[in-house]
């Protein structure tokens, strides 16, 4: 346990400090570092949404909802940003407790085909908003953070766009805000009881779960985070459209969890950059880009079937422990 | 004014009767594959561009003779399912650990055929011209040759497969391993052979409805996720798994659309479709003919 404090706080250290300083003068890698974190961040939820038991394809969803809450929230009533972030995540969690509590009681391929439709289902909704969402031209000229003081003093200065840093310490705050409460929520009671709908939702409920209310709860936290992913991007692009979150963004996001591992709480955030990084490294090969992309993820499935985590280099030789929080 | 609410209702059901047969196509592609393996094929609508694009490859360049065309779009994205079952599903199959890592292979697979499709196919929409020329009139309604052949065509099709797998020793030995895989293993029958063949006949059948709503709807590269989505649809109205509700669900969806089409403006009509199937899952999660989830 103390080691791997150690090792967190040093990881947290090259990230805060160690990386922004090396590649101060290139924003283009600090931008990628960005979109992975943020990445990393909503695939996170679709994690949690894993250790429950269902294959969440529907996170793109929430993004966009996410976003257009902060979109029309800043653009036309001028509420701040830091107010939209956190109003953001609970627009997304209302809704996601809304239409999750019919469709959780779906399971398997069944739920992730739903959930699927569901994606399309919001964006064509979003599409079709009128002047509430202006339609395909969708909101533009997002502002971005204003400053915050509080008794005078300056605690946030306002972002001015002129350097990538506030944007990538926002992101890179989330990510580890975001892990940090995942990982309590694994590690508490809650957490077992997710762990047991997964394995065997009857016999949970004989034990005296309520499976619904639990299944409610661990989709409407996944649809929080993303939300506030959605509202943080929104933010960032300076826009947001219909077509910003399709079905292949939510079937991303649900990958990146697949890929890093489902059976630990940095599953999502090993997958993420793997496949962000991997993406943006093959950037080099221009039109095989994506081509290679999905071999990548083809070879991935063949060789390490349990996700990058199960390598057994990183369990010292042994075999991954299956069910685990960490 | 009553004379031409009537035409559009008849005009509309003839224009759902024309996708609805081909959508049927797609759908019973995709519950087979999933009645047998149990994988919800990703690829599918990829598979049904790959197809589209072989037509019109061999057809409108080629200039080859439509029908000769259309079977060398089946073989060909037949032979793609058979060698994707071989040497991806298969090997994945045997060693993963949780069954939702053959849906991350397929998506895998789907963006490598479509990638795959921009690099060989670029990114134009392509169409074919008509088979034949000429209109049929039914009553107010108008249906041309080209597309009356391609629904007897499909509607062909769905009957073969459906003779196939009710009356042959392979297409009941497909049959038996949907319902029970142990079972059917104990009374000998082989797996991984049947496995194979249900891949290829599943793709097979998507590349054909591809090949046959080309003429109709052009095709573009990127096309395939939406043609998956719709499919997804189209078997979770009628049960996944269930032949029956494959093509009750095909033909649903098929007059559904053109009925919308019809009665709101764009993009409406699926908003529509898919509320309306969210709602139909919370009364019927199983479909319309499926067997509930034990």
């Amino acid at each position: 346990m103390r080691r791997f404090a150690v090792i967190a706080v040093a990881c947290a250290a090259v990230y805060f400090l160690a990386i922004p300083f090396a590649f101060r003068g290139s924003p283009y890698i600090l931008s990628v570092l960005t979109n992975a974190a943020i990445a990393a961040v909503i695939s996170s939820g679709v994690w949690l949404t894993f250790a429950i038991g269902r294959i969440n394809i529907a996170q793109g969803a929430f993004c966009m909802i996410g976003g257009y809450a902060t979109a029309v929230l800043t653009t036309r009533y001028g509420v701040p940003f830091w107010i939209c972030l956190p109003l953001s995540g609970l627009a997304a969690a209302a809704f996601g407790a809304l239409i999750g509590w019919p469709l959780l009681r779906l399971k398997g391929v069944y739920f992730s085909m739903i959930s699927l439709s569901l994606t399309e289902a919001v964006r064509l909704a979003f599409l079709n908003g009128g002047k509430l969402t202006n339609e395909a031209s969708g909101i533009v000229g997002i502002p971005g953070p204003g400053a915050v003081s509080i008794a005078g003093i300056e605690l946030i200065p306002a972002f001015d766009g002129s350097s990538p840093l506030p944007f990538y310490y926002l992101s890179a705050l989330l990510l580890a805000g975001t892990l940090l409460a995942l990982w309590r929520i694994m590690n508490c009671r809650i957490g077992w009881v997710f762990r047991s709908l997964r394995l065997n939702e009857e016999l949970a409920s004989s034990m005296g779960v309520n499976v619904a209310a639990y299944r409610v709860l661990a989709f409407s936290l996944s649809s929080f985070i993303g939300g506030v992913g959605g509202s943080f991007y929104a933010v960032y692009q300076q826009n947001i459209y219909p077509a910003s979150y399709t079905v292949t963004d939510s079937m991303n996001y649900m990958l990146y969890c697949f890929l890093g591992g489902l059976d630990y709480v940095l599953g999502a955030l090993v997958g993420a950059f793997t496949l962000v990084l991997s993406f943006e490294l093959l950037h080099a090969l221009q039109t095989y880009q994506t081509l290679i992309y999905a071999g990548i993820m083809i070879l991935a499935m063949l060789l390490l079937p349990n996700g990058i985590i199960s390598f057994p280099m990183f369990h010292g030789g042994r075999a991954a422990s299956r069910g685990g929080g960490r | 004014m009553e004379d031409l609410l009537g035409a559009i209702s008849l005009q509309t059901l003839v224009n759902g009767l024309v996708t609805g047969s081909i959508y049927a196509l797609i759908a019973l592609g995709l519950t087979l594959i999933f009645g047998i393996m149990r994988v919800v094929n990703f690829a599918h609508g990829q598979m049904y561009m790959l197809g589209a694009f072989a037509v019109y490859y061999l057809y409108a360049e080629a200039k080859f003779n439509y029908v000769l065309a259309l079977v060398l779009a089946i073989v060909l994205v037949g032979i793609v399912g058979y060698l994707f079952e071989v040497l991806l599903f298969r090997r994945v199959m045997r060693v993963a650990t949780r069954e939702e890592n053959t849906m991350l292979l397929a998506m895998g697979t789907a963006i490598l055929l479509e990638n795959g499709a921009l690099l060989a196919f670029g990114e134009k929409q392509r169409g074919v011209p008509p088979l034949i020329d000429g209109v049929l009139r039914i009553g107010e309604a108008y249906l041309p040759y080209s597309r009356l052949l391609v629904t007897v065509l499909a509607l062909l099709l769905v009957a073969v497969l459906i003779l196939f797998v009710r009356y042959t020793r392979t297409g009941r030995a497909m049959r038996a391993l949907a319902q029970d895989r142990e079972a059917a293993c104990l009374q000998g029958v082989n797996v991984d052979r049947l496995s194979a063949l249900g891949f290829a006949i599943g793709a097979a059948l998507a590349g054909a409805a591809g090949g046959l709503l080309v003429t109709v709807f052009a095709i573009n590269s990127g096309a395939g996720t939406a043609v998956s989505v719709k499919a997804f649809t189209m078997i979770m109205l009628g049960g996944a798994g269930v032949i029956a509700g494959a093509i009750l669900g095909g033909l649903t969806l098929g007059f559904a659309e053109a009925i919308g089409y019809e009665a709101f403006p764009g993009s409406i009509t699926y908003l529509i479709i898919f509320i309306g199937l969210i709602l139909f899952l919370i009364v019927r999660p199983q479909g319309i003919l499926g067997k509930p989830e034990r």
